[in-house]
């Protein structure tokens, strides 16, 4: 098996498949540097219009901005609301504190556009389309589950008693967790913080039933634009995006392996 | 807050019980949202597809009479049997070999499995879009070699392909740690008993992987069912799947009562599914034969 042909098959078919997955990226990047209007691949020659373009387009500026500000504050709200709900759900002895995890973890796994027409039958009712509390309150649902996990499992790496040690030592119980527990599983915070707002930033489904002509998010735009016409703006918009994704990504990733080389 | 909490602390040196609610409210806010903005909207399209237009189960009688509407459903199961197949078959191969190689070669292939894990589904959607369109590199390449160019986006076959990418990671990974789990030793023992390699690596290696295949195929399964984006980029309106049509319903038609049936469905089969995972897992558990 060492270097059979057998071996050399499983490597040939294995390059061919990770080639496929990275295929749109390998597509998406030189596209944005094209110098003609169209989506043609491979681009005959090089040009930086469409960033400019990108950038001078209110449209697109404006839902770049409208992403950010809707995903900087989808981090905030969830990390806040699910390191408090992992620090419950770790510690709480009750049984409905127990049941409740699952039903933390539930939006991960329903279907987005069934959760998408429920929000939208809401929103509708109650003039939330197209506001930024709206976009940010769904959001946030979708993204607990993304902080809640890692944060649990840092949780479960804390060794309690430093807690206990801190209170022995006159710390009142808020001082303790501030002072002692939440540095300790900050990593885990971080890297559910920023995988918030990834979830955020490329939600696309529950933003095109909520959007409203002046509320649009980076994806319904590319969405829009996908369906509608062939600028290669888009192709520049989704290089940004995948740039500034993967550096959050990285990031998150190195937060959690660096938790794990304390432990 | 603070002194409320101060009051609640034990006294100095026991070590506190966690018996009681002293930190079930912090589950509150989380909840409260959830119930707001999750359960709400499911009980509110749940309740729509039995009062809209007129109360009475209408909607599901439509649904199941309708054959447009069966179709969809078929057909959004076929599309997830499908990819949940080609992504088999493409990541079984695949994580074997990650578990053979040496360390620095799997660091790689695990890059290049996660790699569409953060790259926005909206992004690897369009490029698709670019690279399967009818003048696209793909066809450009089926041209060189002397295949006439395939209609290959707006069919399902553009969906198929999407989909399988998106979803590869669902598969690999799970297959994966059941196969770094495999004692190999068990191969050796069998072609010391006379076994021919792929004998060995047939009735041994595979049975001991199903429970990873099992896993897999069932996350690529019920994931692709609740597909929206690609399938609405890549596909045809007339080929369209569930979520689609649950989209055009609602959002076209405004038949709250027939998309919230279909949603109601949707969700149901999906439920169905994971209580299969459950099982699944509950079963592989008890027989502890992979770790």
């Amino acid at each position: 098996m060492r270097t059979g042909p057998a071996r050399i098959a499983l490597w040939a078919f294995s390059v061919l498949v990770g080639f496929w997955l990275i295929a749109p990226t390998l597509v998406v990047i030189p596209l944005s540097f094209t110098d003609k209007a169209s989506l043609v691949f491979p681009p005959t020659g090089w040009s930086g219009r469409w960033y400019t373009n990108f950038f001078t387009d209110p449209r697109w500026t404006e839902a770049l901005l409208s992403s950010l500000q809707v995903g900087v504050l989808v981090a905030v709200v969830a990390t806040v609301l699910g390191t408090a709900a992992a620090i419950a759900l770790t510690r709480s002895g009750s049984r409905w504190a127990k049941s409740s995890y699952g039903l933390l973890l539930a939006p991960m796994i329903v279907p987005t556009v069934v959760v998408a027409i429920g929000v939208y039958a809401l929103f509708l009712q109650y003039g939330l389309l197209g506001t930024l509390f709206g976009f940010v309150t769904a959001h946030t649902v979708l993204a607990l589950p993304f902080v809640i996990i890692p944060v649990t499992a840092s949780l479960r790496g804390f060794d309690r008693r430093l807690e206990d040690a801190a209170l022995i030592c006159g710390a009142s119980r808020w001082g303790a967790i501030r002072q002692v527990t939440l540095p300790q599983i900050a990593p885990g915070v971080v890297s559910g913080a920023l995988f918030a707002f990834v979830t955020s930033f490329d939600e696309v489904v529950v933003s095109l039933f909520i959007q409203s002509p002046y509320l649009q998010t980076l994806p319904v735009m590319m969405f829009a634009s996908v369906t509608r016409d062939t600028d290669p703006t888009i192709a520049a918009a989704a290089t940004l995006i995948i740039a500034f994704t993967t550096v959050l990504v990285l990031a998150a990733t190195f937060a959690t392996s660096r938790r794990n080389r304390v432990r | 807050m603070t002194a409320l909490i101060e009051i609640a602390a034990p006294a100095a040196g026991r070590r506190p019980k966690d018996t009681g609610d002293r930190w079930g409210w912090l589950l509150l806010p989380a909840l409260l949202l959830l119930a707001v903005l999750f359960l709400v909207p499911l009980g509110l399209m749940a309740w729509r597809s039995v009062t809209d237009p007129a109360p009475g189960a209408g909607n599901y009688s439509w649904f199941f009479t309708s054959d447009v509407a069966l179709a969809t459903l078929v057909r959004t199961l076929a599309v997830g049997a499908v990819v949940t197949l080609v992504t088999l078959v493409l990541s079984y191969p695949y994580a074997y070999l990650m578990t053979v190689v040496g360390a620095r070669a799997r660091v790689w292939l695990t890059l290049l499995v996660l790699l569409p894990f953060w790259t926005s589904l909206m992004v690897r959607t369009f490029a698709w879009v670019v690279l399967l369109q009818d003048s696209g590199v793909v066809n450009q390449l089926l041209g060189t070699v002397g295949m006439g160019p395939l209609q290959l986006i707006r069919t399902p076959t553009g969906v198929v392909i999407g989909m399988t990418q998106v979803l590869m990671p669902f598969m690999v990974l799970p297959l994966y740690a059941v196969m770094s789990g495999i004692d190999r030793r068990l191969l050796d023992a069998a072609q010391g008993m006379g076994a021919r390699p792929a004998t060995a690596f047939l009735r041994v290696f595979v049975p001991l992987s199903l429970p990873g295949v099992g896993a897999g195929a069932l996350t690529v399964f019920i994931t692709s069912l609740g597909f929206y984006v690609t399938p609405a980029l890549l596909g045809s309106p007339d080929q369209a799947l569930i979520s689609q049509q649950i989209f055009t319903q609602v959002n076209g038609l405004l038949a709250w009562g027939r998309g919230g049936a279909m949603g109601v469905v949707l969700l149901a089969v999906t439920l169905v599914l994971l209580g299969l995972v459950g099982v699944v897992l509950r079963l592989t558990r008890t027989r502890g034969g992979v770790r």
